[in-house]
């Protein structure tokens, strides 16, 4: 074993030992600079499973009414079984009317923002960008805009705000072709121009609205809330977003190869520009449907992605579904305080921010991660 | 039959002036074929043009027979690896992955990495004598060891034809001669290999043809013998040269600058 480093990248090494769990330690002769989640990414997954599973329970309980966890279980279990109703309606209707399609909620959109920003920072080679960087969480919040400023119904918010996010990575992909191929940079700052387009845009929908009325309701949707999800949002918006996971699930392994950079990964037989439509089509789907279920909600495309990484390591193999599990845990979380710390709903947008900042501050400061 | 045919390409950046023109150079099977020539005379381009990763402007290249524009990535990367210059990893990954995803030209786009495959990469580091480094950071390793992993990674691949693009550069001289060895063992092998490299010493240990690359053309081709020579390295690179032989126990040919301006003064 050579002592040597190439240039200033040996900070890496400092990981091993530090578990970010806490609770495990180094196996002895193990000294590879691997920590316990990367060695075990399998046990890391089933742990995260549970751990969302007593999230979205915790979830069903807490609230504006308080549920004790029999009761929940008897209401869920008597949809199925015939069970005597020894509950109030309220409760059974907290559960399965409000809590239950939030949750769900909770779970696409925090999962599905997780994984588009994990594989946007494969693609781009770069942990800073989320899967906003194309400019559709602009394009969206654009649609939405006007469609809040227009017209008065819900669905037709919902469409616009949809079809101007994909308007918009259209966009950013079609301004950064050059010559058939679409380099990373390119595609970077194309998203940058278009974005900061759109949000100019948002800005003067917002100027010229009723600032009684109307404008309210645009800067509340751009804050991003999971209060206006309904069952029909979820069974339209819900299998499109799962069945993006699942395409993004299923090129993962491509990905590791796709950031050694265009030209290596085609080296080694990789169609990039064809799998890098792939990644951009199915992230800015998951994206715009998300933002069209929830409004804007930033910071977890970022983020969980970088804890995902404390856990298991950059192997997009094993990174992808822990980034769904950690975002959806992540996001009904967040949304429980959201419903519950104060008397009026507090916009998850600001939230995730101010419940995610320091948690990752935490994180990375213990942990000094090597990319 | 594995060969590589450049057919009189030239190639040029948009906008500027052709890197090359009218290059024509056949590599049979079984060549270790050295490309020589002063820095910035475009060896990389030709070997990613031959990699199929660029397309010239004029002529054509042939893979095997077969014209390298029609062909799908994965179809290029079953018959030639291409290890570029020294580039690392943004990303921690380990060894091993790295070295796994020379397997992706086997494998379908919505597939992941197979035991078979685990041990493919297994036998690939192996090959380069690097199997201690399978569980390290990609980040954490020398760049002697980075280039094996590359080699290692092109191995996997499986491919007939090897192109390394200065594998030798910016290593140390114990590194210079570990990764030439592999060199020496693949060839043995049966694999054929075309390497750009700054040291015409190199070419004398490895090459069985050599091709010197200079102001957009090639000014010598041939066996090591006939091109590398006093007079074509002072044309190639401006200044001149001894080729020497070193009798028992070396016994080889070596090529030396000269420098004689550094002999002024001393007694």
């Amino acid at each position: 074993m050579r002592p040597k480093t190439i240039g200033a990248k040996s900070a890496y090494v400092d990981v091993g030992g530090a578990p970010v769990t806490g609770t495990a330690t180094t196996e002895p002769g193990q000294a590879d600079g691997r920590s316990w989640g990367e060695r075990h990414p399998g046990t890391v997954l089933v742990l995260l499973l549970a751990v969302l599973g007593i999230v979205a329970f915790a979830a069903l309980m807490l609230g504006r009414y308080i549920i004790p966890p029999e009761t929940v279980v008897a209401v869920i279990l008597s949809s199925v079984l015939p069970i005597e109703e020894t509950w109030s309606s309220t409760a059974a209707s907290a559960v399965v009317n409000v809590r239950i399609p939030r949750i769900i909620a909770g779970l696409l959109v925090g999962a599905g923002l997780a994984i588009s920003g994990a594989s946007f920072q494969g693609m781009f080679r770069n942990p800073l960008v989320s899967s906003q960087i194309l400019g559709v969480a602009a394009g969206a919040g654009f649609g939405a805009a006007i469609g809040i400023l227009l017209f008065d119904s819900l669905v037709v918010v919902q469409i616009l705000s949809f079809v101007f996010g994909l308007l918009a990575v259209g966009m950013a992909y079609g301004l950064s072709r050059v010559r058939s191929s679409t380099p990373i940079l390119m595609l970077v700052l194309s998203g940058i121009v278009i974005a900061s387009l759109f949000s100019a845009l948002t800005s003067m929908v917002k100027y010229v609205a009723d600032p009684m009325n109307k404008m309210p309701a645009i800067v509340f949707w751009l804050l991003g809330s999971l209060n206006h999800v309904s069952t029909p949002d979820l069974l339209v918006l819900g299998p499109i977003i799962a069945i993006s996971i699942l395409g993004l699930l299923a090129v993962r392994w491509r990905i590791n190869v796709l950031t050694m950079g265009d030209e290596e990964a085609r080296a080694l037989g990789v169609n990039t520009e064809r799998l890098k439509v792939i990644i951009i089509l199915l992230a800015t789907v998951i994206t715009a449907a998300a933002v069209c279920m929830s409004g804007i909600i930033g910071w977890i495309g970022l983020v969980i992605p970088h804890m995902g990484r404390m856990l298991v390591g950059p192997d997009n193999r094993y990174l992808l579904p822990i980034s769904v599990l950690l975002g959806g845990a992540f996001l009904i979380a967040v949304d429980t305080v959201a419903r519950t710390a104060a008397p009026a709903e507090i916009p998850i947008g600001i939230l995730t921010a101010i419940i995610g900042a320091p948690i990752f501050a935490i994180l990375l400061r213990r942990n000094n991660p090597g990319w | 039959m594995r060969s590589i045919s450049v057919e009189g390409i030239t190639f040029s950046y948009p906008g500027r002036r052709a890197v090359f023109t009218e290059i024509t150079l056949a590599v049979e099977e079984g060549d270790v074929y050295s490309l020589l020539g002063p820095n910035g005379t475009g060896k990389s381009t030709l070997l990613k043009c031959m990699a199929g990763l660029i397309s010239p402007s004029q002529g054509r290249i042939l893979l095997d027979g077969r014209e390298i524009t029609g062909m799908q990535p994965y179809e290029i990367a079953r018959r030639v690896g291409f290890v570029p210059q020294t580039q690392v990893s943004p990303f921690p990954f380990r060894v091993r992955d790295i070295v796994l995803m020379g397997r992706a030209s086997h494998l379908n786009a919505f597939a992941t990495p197979s035991a078979k495959d685990d041990a493919i990469a297994a036998d690939a580091l192996a090959h380069v004598g690097i199997s201690h480094l399978a569980d390290r950071p990609c980040t954490a390793i020398s760049g002697g060891e980075w280039q094996l992993v590359l080699i290692a990674r092109a191995i996997a691949q499986r491919p007939g034809t090897l192109l390394l693009d200065e594998p030798t550069s910016h290593l140390d001289l114990g590194n210079q001669m570990r990764v030439l060895d592999v060199i020496r063992g693949l060839a043995e092998e049966g694999m054929t290999i075309v390497v750009a490299t700054h040291f015409p010493d190199h070419a004398l240990l490895t090459s069985s043809r050599v091709a010197i690359l200079k102001d957009q053309r090639i000014i010598a081709t041939g066996s090591p013998e006939e091109v590398i020579r006093e007079d074509t390295m002072r044309q190639a690179y401006g200044t001149d040269v001894r080729i020497m032989h070193l009798g028992d126990p070396i016994n080889r040919r070596i090529c030396v600058p000269v420098a004689e301006t550094f002999q002024r003064g001393v007694p």
